[in-house]
């Protein structure tokens, strides 16, 4: 077991090294960052001062080096539009992206997975239909066209919920709702079929030979097996919704981080989003991570490295 | 004491099919006794998986049971609900399943897998359970008993697992255990050695013991009673001496005939086959099921439903309407037989 989590987290490391290589080179995608930085009607002494000012003319490699080693210290440097430390509004807007994003997958997975249980016990059975159809409709739906759906009905017509803003519980319903609708068909029809063959499999023939309950069979013979595939889909998806947080924060004015990209992008504020596709990777790394660890632990032929 | 552990008269499975109701299991009855052995033979889909499955009621959800009787030591088994008979499955009938690499939980420890069967239907605590997993794992010839509690499936050849499958039919002391084809997914050598220990543990235990098979030299050493199954039916049943000896029904001459004898079968001589196929059991079927492959068939055969009858010796009973030592090659079948039987 020791030995498969240090072999998972060095493929970890290597990713976020990778990741980090790809994110620092953003600056340069778009041509001599310093012009950029300058302005239009800037001198060529302007250019070359401010090329000093932030070190650009310095060789790649040191600069990367640098860069990194500031960024494991929680250094992200200054944004150029805010004039603050890149670190201190990331972490201040981060956890608000994260309760999102805990709320969204929480919702996910109380829907999908009974949901996938009960359309597998059952199939071609009224539950497992409709189950389909909520699959299928939350499949075909992009999720800011629900969000605005959400939002009008229940926001604006109907007057249940508040439309924008983090003031309250009640703020995160519809955003939570409209993220994790969108991963609900996947991990819900993953779920489905894995427990059909699970519930085929000689094993749970003979947990019922043994006399077992039909819940303990259905508990903790199936689904244990059945779900290892739904953890690695889940922690996937997780991370997409943290790309999808950035459309359904901006829809609802929530201040996270998806929204602060959204705004970064638009100022060109390149420390800033530099900084912002790092966490975000760095978070989809570590869970990812997790999942492999989740299932090795559900799974004890997954230890063997 | 007296009366069989095991009743069953008229059983018979139906399966709803596109084509069809399917009948793979039809009218089958037979009587295991305390402590005996009896052996279910006949080839792949004549019906003797799912005569094992619908005695402990585990057949699949569209399969149909109907019997006229279904008694375990007494008790009747048909009135009993889900829950009851589940009450009786893996404490006083058990079984044991023809793969063991994909019968076991991958998930699970055989540990945990074992004291499972026992918890679930006495008040003993987890490490009493513990104790007599090992003890069993030790009977079934497992070395290191008390480690392998804690190793998983997938650590286990097919072999050991299957003595694990075995150790954990015998956690509750069953009355009866039903081995569907225990060892034919083993390697040939540790066939025969599954094979003498289910024999051992039966005797030890006095348990009663349903084998299904299609090998029927398993059959000659290990077996009391023998049922021959063909195509939802049985053709035949007898003592184990009756059947190899005097077998009455073509379709048991047949099978006796496609096995070589060591020592009497000469290199390069053919073996015995049966002509033809099994016939669909969709819909309903006149007459004896074998008169299609019969090379003594006859008009009558095929007219009207075969009745039992009872065979020279008491207890041996056949579905054929003729004779006995019908046909001209009968006394080489039996000779043959004698040689197989012999050495035990």
């Amino acid at each position: 077991m020791l030995a498969y989590l240090l072999k998972r987290l060095g493929v970890a490391i290597l990713v976020a090294l990778t990741v980090s290589l790809i994110t620092f080179s953003m600056i340069y995608l778009s041509g001599d960052p310093a012009v950029a930085l300058a302005g239009e009607s800037a001198t060529e002494e302007d250019i070359e001062n401010i090329r000093r000012f932030y070190g650009y003319d310095r060789p790649i490699l040191i600069q990367y080096l640098d860069w990194l080693a500031r960024a494991v210290q929680g250094d992200f440097g200054q944004s150029h539009y805010l004039r603050e430390p890149v670190a201190r509004i990331i972490f201040e807007r981060l956890p608000t992206t994260m309760w999102l994003g805990f709320l969204a997958l929480t919702f996910a997975l109380t829907l999908s997975v009974p949901l996938g249980v009960l359309a597998a016990i059952r199939p071609n059975s009224l539950v497992d239909r409709a189950a389909l159809t909520i699959a299928v409709v939350g499949q075909a739906m992009p999720s800011f066209w629900f969000a605005l759906t959400l939002m009008l009905w229940l926001g604006i017509y109907w007057r249940l919920l508040p439309i924008t803003g983090t003031a309250s519980w009640a703020n995160f319903v519809m955003p939570a709702v409209a993220l994790g609708y969108y991963v609900t068909p996947a991990v819900m029809r993953l779920t489905r079929a894995g427990m059909l063959e699970v519930l085929a499999a000689d094993y749970i023939r003979t947990a019922r030979a043994k006399g077992l309950r039909p819940m303990r069979v259905l508990f903790k013979h199936a689904l244990r097996n059945a779900i290892i595939p739904v953890v690695s889909l889940a922690a996937v998806q997780f991370g997409f919704m943290l790309g999808g947080s950035i459309v359904i924060e901006t829809i609802f004015a929530i201040n996270g981080l998806g929204f602060l990209a959204w705004e970064s992008i638009q100022r060109a504020d390149l420390p800033m989003m530099q900084a912002i596709v790092l966490v975000l990777s760095v978070f989809y790394i570590v869970l990812t991570f997790l999942a492999d660890m989740l299932n090795a632990w559900l799974d004890p032929r997954i230890r063997v490295v | 004491m007296a009366g069989p552990i095991l009743e069953v008269e008229n059983l018979s499975v139906d399966i709803p099919v596109p084509a069809g109701l399917l009948h793979p299991v039809q009218e089958v009855d037979f009587r295991v006794e305390r402590g005996r052995t009896l052996a279910i033979v006949g080839e792949s889909g004549c019906g003797k998986s799912l005569t094992s499955l619908a005695l402990m009621n585990l057949l699949p959800p569209r399969a149909r049971r109907t019997a006229g009787r279904l008694a375990l030591d007494g008790e009747d088994l048909l009135g009993l609900s889900e829950r009851e008979m589940s009450n009786l499955r893996g404490n006083r009938m058990s079984m044991i399943f023809q793969e063991p690499m994909t019968s076991l939980n991958p998930a699970y420890t055989v540990g945990d897998q074992l004291v499972e069967a026992e918890r679930r239907h006495r008040r003993t605590s987890a490490s009493q359970a513990r104790d007599r997993a090992t003890w069993l794992l030790e009977k079934v010839g497992m070395i290191g008993a008390q480690g392998r509690l804690r190793q998983y499936p997938h650590q286990l050849s097919g072999g050991l697992r299957q003595r694990v499958m075995i150790a954990m039919a015998l956690m509750c002391e069953p009355d009866l255990v039903i081995a569907d084809e225990p060892t034919t997914a083993l390697d040939v050598t540790i066939q025969a050695q599954i094979l003498h220990l289910l024999s051992d543990l039966q005797r030890e235990f006095s348990t009663g013991l349903i084998l299904i098979t299609h090998d029927l030299g398993v059959v000659a050493r290990l077996c009391d009673r023998v049922a021959v199954m063909y195509a939802g039916q049985i053709v035949e049943e007898g003592t184990a001496r009756q059947i190899f000896r005097t077998p009455a029904h073509p379709y048991t001459r047949g099978l006796l005939d496609c096995i070589p004898i060591p020592g009497k079968t000469r290199r390069g001589e053919h073996l015995g086959t049966i002509a033809g196929i099994v016939p669909s059991l969709v819909g309903a079927m006149r007459g004896c099921h074998f008169a299609d492959r019969c090379p003594h068939a006859e008009e009558t055969c095929r007219s009207a439903p075969v009745a039992f009858r009872d065979g020279v010796e008491t207890g041996h009973r056949y579905r054929c309407i003729l004779a006995p030592d019908h046909g001209p090659d009968a006394n080489g079948e039996r000779n043959r037989a004698n040689g197989r039987t012999n050495p035990e």
